[in-house]
């Protein structure tokens, strides 16, 4: 019986943890909630004043690349404080955002690659008359990070980045590196090469890169997934920067934002100076990109091989993307006012802020254009 | 039990009608037992439909999937489902989630019965509240805060332990360490081991708990040591249930996800060492892979979903087996 009586008690109590847990945790979540329905009950704030809403109003959702989300985010509470629409970007990843977006789901996707001929296809079920389009909004630099006492100034070049992340170099003090280096006091270190352990597109576009340049080296047939061997694997780009943090003579790829308090590689492209990544550098090489996207899709092909001073080749750029004809007409309002607000000169200021390249002016112009024509 | 011993006194009323007498018997008359009764049915056949319904869905996905494979499903070393041809297998997975599980069972188990032992028998009854308590709190920590935990403070702390082994057991092969930061198999298996300490110690507690204080007496009195009390009585009569105990572990062991896909360096390939960073397990894959599947990468991590739900039943089944064949020894059931 006392048994009994004891369990039911602990029972009880079991239960109440778990109440007030959940209370606790609707509490966090509603928070947010009420923050923007806050400010969007608070139109005339300052720092908003440039941006048009025109008749935007409602809801947005989104779904999308994750290496963009934090532009969005910076976005949408400007966004939102000056027109009261609420968007919901969820950055689930580049896949999820594309499969959404064709299934109709969300107003816009963001997708670190642009869209394939099948994808393309897909979407014109959804664009009524119309297909789906990229429209390159976010640059950004990959920068490699790493961690060896004693060195500040490293430089590789892409056959080196490519045989120090296929586990073919596997000692700081490794002759190629030296060659690159021939000031540096070297240790006798171990490589450790941190890489993504989730698909990513920060992987897919890393890859890319040492496959343009250097595909004697890197003979993988690249993609989202990593495919070299050996190294070190940590979940996401945060995962990645800690690792190079925490261990003495490790180095690993991740975006701009994350590389904040360590040292990064310049990379010699050929130019005369080593190139170390930065927004500016980034939006220099995106200003080589050369536009691909048939008609009002923007899709931009880089270049990886640039040699031009001041231009980091390891670039990505982060599209949305859109129906050019037979946006749903209750969100077209407000996506059309969204994009034009983050395609503008004051959206595209907030993304040097937050460590991301904004787009060339000729190729932003472009996108200008073709936000404006959006129905 | 105890309604069969009242049933042979018959109390001294008047003999109702017979009609009423036949309903009396049948007992399920009044509304409130009817509904209970089928409250209580609708529950048990509730839980065969979600079974049969989660079954049907794994094992439906999963054919969709290795129908698709190129590789062999059970074999192949790799996981490239954005490939074409597409070419998975679960090797590596069914070797690293038994591996990790396999390590931490043999950590915690031993120390979480000795807690429970000096819990039950051994501390005084003012400290023993208290030290119960904080092993609860530990059941309720969510597994990403372990694996944050582990990644932030145990693999940087693991670099000594892991250079001991490497010293004097590297010959072993399997305690060979080629100086990587120590995100392996062993370093989930101890954060694992730390993760289903709380639960195993819990049930063995109450297992020992429930020990007759006969038994223990009656030991004493031969001249039993406090020692040979624990020994002839108490884990005779616990066997079972630390057994019990230990599958409740090993569950989630088997299924953790966060906190292995947080403290793991994973690769598609199986490391001789247990030092060495490299392998992965079924949840942890799956954490990782399902944010940018393509829908034949899911239907495939379904499938190793189902494998995993699979060993867990076998596990289930074996501890089930192994209690059953221990019964007569064990006083769980007098």
């Amino acid at each position: 019986m006392m048994l009994q009586r004891k369990n039911r008690l602990r029972a009880l109590s079991l239960g109440a943890v778990a109440v007030t847990g959940a209370l606790a945790l609707t509490a966090c979540g509603s928070d947010d909630n009420g923050d923007g329905g806050k400010a969007s009950g608070n139109p005339s704030s300052a720092a908003a004043g440039s941006i048009k809403c025109d008749d935007a109003k409602g809801q947005l959702l989104a779904d999308g690349s994750s290496a963009q989300k934090n532009a969005i985010d910076a976005w949408v509470k400007e966004f939102s404080r000056a027109c009261g629409v609420q968007i919901n970007y969820k950055g689930a990843g580049s896949g999820a955002g594309v499969t959404s977006f064709n299934q109709g789901q969300i107003a816009f996707a963001g997708s670190d690659s642009a869209l394939k001929p099948e994808e393309v296809a897909a979407s014109k079920k959804v664009c009524k008359g119309g297909q789906g389009i990229d429209l390159p909004m976010v640059g950004g630099p990959i920068a490699l990070g790493y961690n060896v006492p004693g060195v500040d100034n490293l430089v590789l070049d892409a056959p080196t980045i490519a045989k120090i992340f296929d586990s073919k170099i596997k000692n700081w003090n490794d002759a190629a590196i030296k060659k690159l280096n021939p000031d540096a006091k070297l240790p006798d270190l171990k490589i450790q090469a941190f890489h993504r352990s989730e698909d990513s597109g920060t992987t897919d576009n890393f890859t890319k890169y040492l496959i343009a340049t250097t595909p004697d080296n890197w003979k993988y047939s690249g993609g989202k997934a990593w495919q070299a061997q050996g190294g070190q694997a940590a979940s996401g780009s945060a995962g990645v920067a800690q690792g190079v943090k925490q261990n003495s003579g490790a180095i690993g790829y991740f975006e701009l934002s994350y590389a904040k308090d360590m040292t990064t590689v310049a990379i010699n492209t050929g130019a005369k100076t080593p190139v170390k990544p930065s927004t500016d550098s980034a939006t220099a090489d995106i200003a080589a990109a050369k536009v691909i996207g048939t008609g009002k899709d923007l899709a931009l092909q880089l270049d990886y091989k640039t040699k031009a001073e001041g231009a980091y080749p390891i670039t990505l750029v982060t599209y949305e993307i859109v129906c050019d004809k037979g946006n749903k007409a209750d969100t077209l309002p407000a996506t059309k006012a969204f994009l034009k607000y983050i395609a503008g000169e004051d959206g595209q200021k907030v993304l040097t802020q937050n460590d991301y390249a904004p787009i060339p002016a000729e190729i932003i112009a472009k996108v200008r254009t073709t936000v404006d024509g959006l129905s | 039990m105890d309604i069969s011993t009242t049933t042979d006194a018959p109390p001294p009323t008047p003999q109702p009608p017979v009609a009423e007498q036949k309903r009396a018997a049948r007992g399920a008359t009044r509304p409130g037992d009817r509904i209970f009764l089928g409250l209580s049915r609708g529950s048990g056949i509730l839980l065969l439909v979600v079974m049969a319904a989660i079954a049907v869905f794994l094992t439906y996905r999963a054919a969709l999937a290795i129908s698709d494979d190129h590789g062999n499903f059970l074999t192949t070393f790799e996981w490239n489902t954005n490939l074409t041809p597409p070419s998975f297998g679960i090797a590596v997975l069914a070797f690293g989630t038994i591996v990790s599980s396999v390590i931490a069972m043999a950590i915690a188990v031993p120390i979480a019965v000795a807690i429970a032992l000096f819990l039950t028998h051994y501390s005084p009854r003012r400290l023993s509240g208290p030290i119960a308590y904080v092993i609860d709190l530990l059941a309720a920590v969510p597994s990403i805060v372990y694996g944050l935990w582990g990644a932030l403070i145990l693999v940087p702390h693991m670099d000594g332990l892991f250079g001991w082994l490497n010293d004097y057991l590297g010959w072993t092969g399997i305690f060979s360490w080629e100086g990587g930061a120590p995100r392996s198999m062993l370093t989930v298996g101890i954060l694992l081991a730390i993760m289903i300490l709380p639960i195993i110690t819990n049930v063995s507690r109450e297992v020992f708990r429930q020990v007759p204080r006969m038994h223990e007496e009656a030991a004493l009195a031969l001249g039993a040591t406090r020692w040979e009390v624990v020994r002839m009585a108490v884990l005779p009569f616990g066997r079972s249930g630390v057994i019990s105990a230990s599958m409740l572990g090993l569950g989630r062991a088997l299924g953790e996800t966060m906190a292995v896909a947080t403290v793991l360096s994973p690769s598609y390939d199986i490391q001789a060492s247990l030092l060495n960073p490299g392998g992965g397990t079924f949840a942890q894959n799956i954490a990782s892979k399902f944010g940018e599947a393509t829908p034949l990468g899911r239907d495939a991590l379904i499938a190793s979903g189902l494998v995993l739900f699979v060993i867990t039943l076998l596990v289930n089944g074996a501890a089930r087996a192994i209690i059953a064949r221990r019964k007569e020894y064990s006083g769980a059931n007098a």
